[in-house]
C-alpha cells in the first residue's frame, strides 16, 4: 500500500505536474473544439477519428517538408473538412448528426491506417522547446507553465481565449444562444446556421491541431492509431466539464493525473504494467458517470455551490437540426 | 419513388468506386488488382473455385458476429438507443464464454450449450448495465457503453497477461487454446461453424419477425420513437429500453462466443475484432432493415477477411478495406439524405396553390 | 411610424395562410387583430416580424416600402415582435437575453448595459433583476423583459402575438398600461388576440380575420355583438345542458397536498362523480397541470388520499392508475399522445384491448378502418399520426380511448381546432359523460368552461381558489377569480 500512496504523493512533484501540463496540450486543443462546437449545437462525434487523421496530416506535412509550423494548418485543415460533413448533413440534408459523426469517425481511423502505414516509426522534427524570458524564473509556476514550448503555451492560451470569448464578448453570446435556443437567436437577427457552420468548422480545426499536438510534440512521431481513444476522452471531457472552457480544462488535467498516476503505479504492480495505462479511460468515464447520476444530481440541487460547481447541464438545442420557418 | 431509389444507390456506388481507384492510385498499384486479391482472399478467385473452402469458412466465420451484433442493433435503434457499448458486449459474451471452456469439463453437446449460454448471458449483463445506467442513472447511453467497452477491454487484457495466461509465458497474444470440446464443432478443413450460422440467421429472422409482427417489437418502436407518448399509453418504457439492451446484447454475446469457440479458439486481446462498431455502420447501411443486414454483412465480412490479404501481396495496407466500408456508408447516407430532401422540395413545389 | 400591409399571400402546401391581406395601422395607435386559432394572424405576423417571408404583397413603413427577408432585416426597420411563448434563453440571466443580438462593439460592457436595463426597467415601472436567469422569471416577466428589449432596440412597432396567455391579471394590467403608453409616444402597436374582450378594452381600431383574410376593419369600441359575427359568422349562443344523473364519486381526492410548489399551501378534498363535468380554469401554470397530475399517478401527493372508482391509489403507478380504467390526455397531442412514424393502424394496436403476442395485422386493419369511419378522422389506417391535422390527430386520441372509462382528464381539449371539429370533440365527450365516466378538463376559454362544465374550479398562482357552479356564474366572475379578484372589476379600473 506504501506504495500506492508514494505514487500519489508524486504525482504532486513540480516535474510531474510540469509534465502533465506538457502532456495536456492535445487534449485541450481538442476538448475546447468539441466544446465550442457542442456550444453551438452541433455535436462532433467524429472527434477520435478526426483528430488521429489530422494528426497524420500534421505529421506527413512537417515530415515531408522538415518545417514542423507547416504541420499545424495542415491538420487543422482536416479537421474542418470532416466537422463540415457533419454541419453540412445536419443542417442541409437533415441528417442525423451523431450518426454522420459515428460514420466519419469509423472512416477517418481507417483513412489514417491506411494513408500513414509508411510512416509508421519515423521521426519527424520535433516543435523546439522555448522557455519564457523572465516568466520561467518563477519558482514552481515557471517551471510548471513557462518552460515548455510554443505549442503548450498555445494550448493553455486557447482556454482562456476561449473562456474569455465565450463570456465577455457579444459573440460569443450569440455562440451560446444558438446551442441554447436557436429559434430565440433567429428572432433576433443571429444567423443561427451560418454561425452554426462557422463554430463546427473553428472546432474543427481546434481538434485537428489537437491531433497535431500528439503526433508533432506530446507523443512525437506516427504509428498505428496513435491517439487511439483520446477523441472518446474529449468527448467525456466536455460532458464532465459542463461545457465550461475552464471546467473542461481541469478535466483534461486531471485526466493526465490519472494517467500519471497509473505510470507511478507500474514498479507497484508490474504484473499490470499491460493494463495500468488503459485505467484512467474506464475511471474518466466513470467520473462522467457519477456527475450524471440523477440521484446525485438531485442531492447536489440542495446546494447551490456544489451543484454549480459540479452540475452540468447541455445546450438544450444540442444534436438539433434548426430550420427557418 | 424510382428516381429516388436511383439516386441512393448509384451514387454511394459511384463515390466508393472513384475514392477507392484514387486511393489505390495514391498508393501507387492499380485499382483492379487489390479488388480481385480482396474477392480471392475471402471467397477465392473465381470465386468458390475448389480448394477455396477454408477462405469461405473464415469469412462466414467473420459474417457470423457482424450479423449477429447487426440485429441486435436493429433491436436497440429501434428503441431510440445508440448502443455503442457493443463492442464491450461482445467482449464480455467471449471471455464468458472463455470460462465456461476453460474452467467446466464434461460431455461435448452440454459443454458447448454450456458456452453458448454464457456467452448470452455476458453479453446480456453488460448489455443491461448500460441500459441501468441509462434509465436509473440518466447516463448517456453513448458514454456508459463506451466505458464499459474500456472496462471489457482492459478486463480481457488483464485475464490475458494474468489468471489465464498460457503456461509458462505472460504474453499478450491469448490465452492456450481450449480444449477441443469446447469448440464449435466445424465442416472439415475449415472453421465454418454451422451452428455458428444457424445462431445468426435464427436472430436475422427473430428480429425480422419481432418488428414485423409482434406487439413487443411495435412497443419498442413506440418506445423508441415518442418516450412520453408511450408512457402514457401505459407502456412501461424503462422496462422495453432495458430489453432492448439485454437483447441486443445476449446477440453480442453470442457473436463474441462464436469470436472466441469459433474463430480464434482462444481469449485474444482484440476479440471483438471490432465488428460492433462495424456493425453500427451495417445497421445505418441497411437502415435497420433486417434483412438487408444478411448480404451487407457478408459483404463487409469478405472486405475484412480478404483485404488481410493486401499487406503481405501488394504492400498496401489493409486498412484499405476499412476506408472502402466507411465510404461507403457515408456516401449511402449523403446519397439518400440528398434523395430525400429533393424529393421533399419537389413535393412542396407541386403542392403551392 | 404607420404602417401599411398591402395584399399579402402566404402558403403552406395547400394551406392558403394569407389571401390577400391590407391593413393600415396608424402611428400612434393601438390596432387589434382578431380572429379565431388558425385564422391567420399568427402566420401575418411572422411575416410582418421577418420569420416568414411573403409569397407576394407589399409592405410599407411611413410611405416607404421595406422587405423583410429575415427577422434582422424587421429590427432594422423598426418592428419589433413579442411572441406568445417569449423566445427568451432559460438559463441565461435577464441581463445577457437582454444584450443577446443587439448591435455593439466586440466586448460585451454588460456594466453599462446593466446601467441601461435599470433605466428602461425602471420607466416603465418593470422589476426586474438583471442577475436573476430567466428561467426563474414568471411568462409576465419574461415578455416585460422582452418589451424593454425590444423598445432598446430601437422598435418603433411592436407586434404582441397573444401576449395575455399565461400571465397574472396584475401582470396584464401592467402590460395594457405599458402599451397604451408606448403608444401615446408615437409607437404603432398590433394586438394579436383571440379574445374579443381584451381587444375592445385595449384598442383603438381592429381587424378581424377568419381563414386568411380580412373580414372587417372597424374603429372601436363597437357593440360586441358585432365583433362576433365577424368571427363566427353568426352569433353564439349557449346551449342549455342536457341533464344527467350523477353516479357514485369516481375520482376522490381527499386532503391532497403535494410537497412542495404549487398546490403545496392547502389541502385539496374533491369528489368528481360519474356523469359530471369538472372544468378547471385559470392561467396557464397555475396548477391545473398539478392538479391534473394528482389525479393520474404521475405526481404522488406529500399527504391525502386519491381513490379512483373505489380503489385508493395513492402513491400507485400511473400505470396502476390506468388500470383502473382512468386516461389523462395532456395538451400536446403529437408529443404527449401519439407517436410520430407509427400509423394509425399501429396506434390501434397499442392501444388495443388484444394483448396476444403475434399481431393479427388483417383484424388490426379492419378494426383502424372502421375507427377510421366512425370517428370521420380525415387519413386512412395507413396515415402517420403526423400526417394528421391537429383536428384529425384529436379524434384519434379521442378514438384511441377505451370503451368504458371511470374517469377521463383532459387538457384543452379543443384547443386549435375549427369550430366542426371542437363541436364534434364535446359531442364525443359528452356522450362519454353520459355514459358515466367522470371528466376533468383544463381549458384557457372561458366559454368551453362555462358551456360544457357542471362545475368549474379556479386556479390562482398555485392553489384553488374558487369553486363556481356553472350554471349560475358568468364570464366576469370566473374572469375576477383567474385574475385572483374577489372583488368586481370595473371597466377602465385596468388603464393606468
Amino acid at each position: 500500500m506504501s506504495g500506492v500512496w508514494a505514487a500519489f504523493v508524486g504525482l504532486f512533484d513540480t516535474a510531474t505536474i510540469a509534465s502533465i501540463v506538457a502532456g495536456a496540450s492535445g487534449l485541450l486543443f481538442a476538448t475546447m473544439g468539441e466544446t465550442i462546437s457542442e456550444k453551438a449545437g452541433v455535436i462532433n462525434l467524429s472527434v477520435d477519428g478526426s483528430m488521429m487523421l489530422a494528426a497524420l496530416a500534421g505529421f506527413v506535412v512537417a515530415f515531408e517538408t522538415g518545417n514542423v509550423w507547416l504541420g499545424f494548418p495542415a491538420a487543422a485543415a482536416v479537421g474542418v473538412i470532416v466537422a463540415l460533413l457533419i454541419v453540412f448533413g445536419n443542417i442541409e440534408l437533415d441528417l442525423n448528426q451523431v450518426a454522420v459523426g459515428f460514420v466519419l469517425f469509423a472512416l477517418c481511423t481507417e483513412l489514417s491506417r491506411f494513408l500513414g502505414s509508411s510512416y509508421v516509426g519515423r521521426q519527424p522534427v520535433a516543435v523546439p522547446a522555448w522557455d519564457i524570458p523572465l516568466l520561467s524564473e518563477i519558482p514552481f509556476l515557471g517551471r510548471v507553465l513557462f518552460s515548455h514550448n510554443v505549442v503548450v503555451y498555445l494550448s493553455l492560451l486557447t482556454v482562456v481565449v476561449t473562456y474569455l470569448y465565450m463570456y465577455r464578448t457579444r459573440a460569443g453570446l450569440d455562440l451560446q444562444g444558438i446551442g441554447e435556443r436557436p429559434e430565440a437567436a433567429h428572432a433576433r437577427g443571429v444567423p443561427v446556421n451560418r454561425l452554426r457552420y462557422w463554430y463546427t468548422a473553428l472546432g474543427g480545426a481546434l481538434i485537428g491541431i489537437g491531433g497535431a499536438a500528439f503526433t508533432l510534440d506530446v507523443k512525437l512521431g506516427w504509428s498505428d492509431r496513435p491517439t487511439r481513444n483520446f477523441g472518446w476522452i474529449v468527448l467525456a471531457i466536455v460532458i464532465f466539464g459542463g461545457w465550461h472552457p475552464l471546467r473542461a480544462a481541469v478535466g483534461v488535467l486531471l485526466f493526465g493525473a490519472l494517467q500519471a498516476f497509473a505510470l507511478n503505479l507500474q514498479p507497484e504492480f508490474p504484473g499490470l504494467s499491460q493494463v495500468l495505462p488503459s485505467i484512467p479511460f474506464p475511471l474518466m468515464i466513470l467520473a462522467l458517470v457519477i456527475v450524471n447520476w440523477k440521484t446525485m444530481l438531485r442531492w447536489l440541487d440542495r446546494y447551490p455551490f456544489l451543484r454549480a460547481v459540479l452540475r452540468s447541464d447541455p445546450p438544450s438545442a444540442i444534436g438539433t437540426r434548426f430550420e427557418v420557418n | 419513388m424510382n428516381r429516388f431509389n436511383a439516386a441512393s444507390f448509384v451514387i454511394p456506388a459511384a463515390v466508393v468506386v472513384v475514392s477507392a481507384v484514387a486511393l489505390l492510385w495514391l498508393a501507387g498499384t492499380n485499382p483492379w488488382e487489390p479488388i480481385q486479391l480482396i474477392i480471392e482472399g475471402s471467397i477465392g478467385w473465381p470465386p468458390f473455385e475448389e480448394g477455396s473452402a477454408a477462405k469461405v469458412g473464415d469469412t462466414v466465420m467473420v459474417w457470423v458476429p457482424i450479423a449477429l451484433a447487426s440485429a441486435g442493433l436493429i433491436v436497440t435503434f429501434a428503441a431510440g438507443m445508440w448502443n455503442i457499448g457493443i463492442e464491450g458486449q461482445i467482449i464480455m459474451g467471449a471471455i464468458a464464454a472463455a470460462f465456461v471452456a476453460r474452467e467446466v469439463s464434461t460431455a461435448r453437446p452440454l459443454l458447448i450449450a454450456l458456452t453458448i449460454v454464457a456467452g448470452v448471458l455476458g453479453g446480456l449483463l453488460w448489455g443491461l448495465l448500460v441500459g441501468l445506467l441509462r434509465t436509473v442513472g440518466g447516463v448517456n447511453e453513448i458514454f456508459g457503453g463506451l466505458g464499459l467497452d474500456f472496462v471489457a477491454i482492459s478486463l480481457t487484457t488483464y485475464l490475458i497477461i494474468g489468471p489465464w495466461s498460457r503456461t509458462g509465458v505472460a504474453s499478450t497474444s491469448g490465452t492456450d487454446v481450449f480444449a477441443d470440446a469446447a469448440l464449435l464443432p466445424s465442416l472439415e478443413r475449415t472453421r465454418l461453424s454451422p451452428l455458428a450460422v444457424a445462431l445468426a440467421l435464427v436472430a436475422i429472422v427473430g428480429v425480422w419477425i419481432l418488428f414485423r409482427g409482434t406487439l413487443y417489437g411495435l412497443k419498442l418502436k413506440a418506445v423508441g420513437a415518442n418516450r412520453v407518448s408511450a408512457f402514457l399509453m401505459g407502456i412501461p418504457t424503462n422496462r422495453y429500453l432495458l430489453g432492448a439492451f439485454m437483447i441486443c446484447g445476449a446477440l453480442a454475446g453470442i457473436a463474441g462466443m462464436s469470436q472466441a469457440t469459433g474463430f480464434h479458439y482462444k481469449l485474444i486481446p482484440a476479440i471483438s475484432g471490432n465488428y460492433g462498431f462495424l456493425a453500427i455502420l451495417v445497421v445505418l447501411l441497411a437502415r435497420f432493415r433486417a434483412f438487408w443486414v444478411i448480404p451487407i454483412s457478408f459483404f463487409f465480412a469478405m472486405i475484412a477477411v480478404g483485404s488481410s490479404q493486401l499487406d503481405l501481396r501488394l504492400d498496401v495496407n489493409s486498412a484499405l478495406g476499412g476506408v472502402l466500408q466507411g465510404v461507403l456508408v457515408l456516401s449511402a447516407m449523403f446519397g439518400l439524405g440528398w434523395a430525400v430532401h429533393r424529393s421533399r422540395r419537389r413535393a412542396e413545389q407541386e403542392m403551392a396553390p | 411610424m404607420s404602417l401599411e400591409l398591402r395584399d399579402i399571400h402566404k402558403h403552406f402546401g395547400p394551406v392558403r395562410a394569407n389571401d390577400g391581406i391590407t391593413i393600415t395601422v396608424e402611428a400612434g395607435t393601438l390596432h387589434g387583430l382578431l380572429g379565431e386559432n388558425g385564422a391567420g394572424k399568427s402566420t401575418l405576423m411572422k411575416v410582418l416580424s421577418g420569420f416568414h417571408a411573403a409569397d407576394s404583397g407589399e409592405i410599407v413603413l411611413n410611405g416607404r416600402e421595406i422587405r423583410l427577408a429575415s427577422p434582422q432585416d424587421a429590427i432594422a426597420a423598426g418592428i419589433g415582435m413579442l411572441h406568445q411563448d417569449p423566445l427568451v434563453f432559460l438559463p441565461f440571466t435577464a441581463l445577457d437575453n437582454f444584450v443577446l443580438g443587439s448591435p455593439g462593439a466586440i466586448r460585451l460592457d454588460r456594466r453599462s448595459a446593466a446601467a441601461e436595463f435599470k433605466e428602461l426597467c425602471s420607466r416603465y415601472g418593470f422589476n426586474l433583476d438583471p442577475d436573476t436567469p430567466a428561467r426563474l422569471l414568471t411568462v409576465g416577466e419574461r415578455q416585460q423583459l422582452e418589451i424593454v428589449r425590444l423598445l432598446w432596440l430601437g422598435a418603433k412597432v411592436l407586434i404582441l402575438d397573444e401576449p395575455t396567455t399565461g400571465i397574472s391579471a396584475d401582470q396584464r394590467a401592467k402590460l395594457f398600461g405599458t402599451l397604451k403608453e408606448l403608444a401615446t409616444e408615437g409607437m404603432s402597436v398590433i394586438f394579436v388576440s383571440h379574445k374579443l374582450e381584451e381587444v375592445d378594452e385595449l384598442c383603438d381600431r381592429v381587424t378581424v380575420m377568419t381563414r386568411g383574410k380580412v373580414v372587417g376593419e372597424l374603429d372601436l369600441p363597437v357593440p360586441p355583438q358585432q365583433l362576433v359575427e365577424l368571427m363566427f359568422g353568426q352569433a353564439v349562443e349557449m346551449q342549455d345542458r342536457a341533464e344527467v344523473d350523477l353516479g357514485g364519486p369516481h375520482l376522490r381526492l381527499s386532503g391532497v397536498r403535494t410537497a412542495s410548489g404549487l398546490l403545496s399551501e392547502h389541502s385539496l378534498s374533491i369528489d368528481v362523480h360519474a356523469g359530471e363535468v369538472i372544468g378547471l380554469a385559470g392561467m396557464e401554470g397555475s396548477g391545473q397541470d398539478t392538479f391534473l397530475r394528482l389525479c393520474c399517478g404521475m405526481r404522488a401527493p406529500k399527504e391525502g388520499k386519491v381513490t379512483i372508482a373505489g380503489r385508493d391509489l395513492t402513491g400507485k403507478h400511473y400505470h396502476d392508475f390506468l388500470d383502473a380504467n382512468l386516461k389523462y390526455l395532456p395538451a400536446g397531442r403529437l408529443e404527449e399522445g401519439l407517436i410520430q412514424g407509427l400509423t394509425v393502424t399501429e396506434h390501434f394496436v397499442l392501444t388495443g384491448d388484444d394483448t396476444s403476442f403475434f399481431i393479427d395485422w388483417d383484424r388490426a386493419r379492419g378494426v383502424a378502418k372502421r375507427q377510421v369511419e366512425h370517428f370521420t378522422i380525415k387519413g386512412t389506417e395507413a396515415s402517420t399520426a403526423e400526417s394528421l391535422s391537429g383536428g384529425n390527430q384529436q379524434r384519434l386520441l379521442l378514438a384511441m380511448l377505451p370503451p368504458r372509462l371511470s374517469v377521463l382528464l383532459m387538457e384543452h381539449p379543443t384547443r386549435g381546432l375549427d369550430i366542426e371539429s371542437a363541436d364534434w370533440v364535446w359531442r364525443q365527450l359528452l356522450a362519454r359523460r353520459e355514459e358515466g365516466t367522470a371528466i376533468v378538463f383544463a381549458s384557457a376559454d372561458l366559454d368551453e368552461l362555462l358551456r360544457y362544465s357542471d362545475r368549474i374550479l379556479v386556479f390562482f398562482s398555485g392553489a384553488i381558489i374558487g369553486e363556481l357552479d356553472a350554471g349560475a356564474t358568468n364570464v366576469d366572475e370566473i374572469g375576477m377569480l383567474i385574475g385572483g379578484r374577489t372583488a368586481p372589476i370595473h371597466r377602465g379600473e385596468l388603464a393606468p
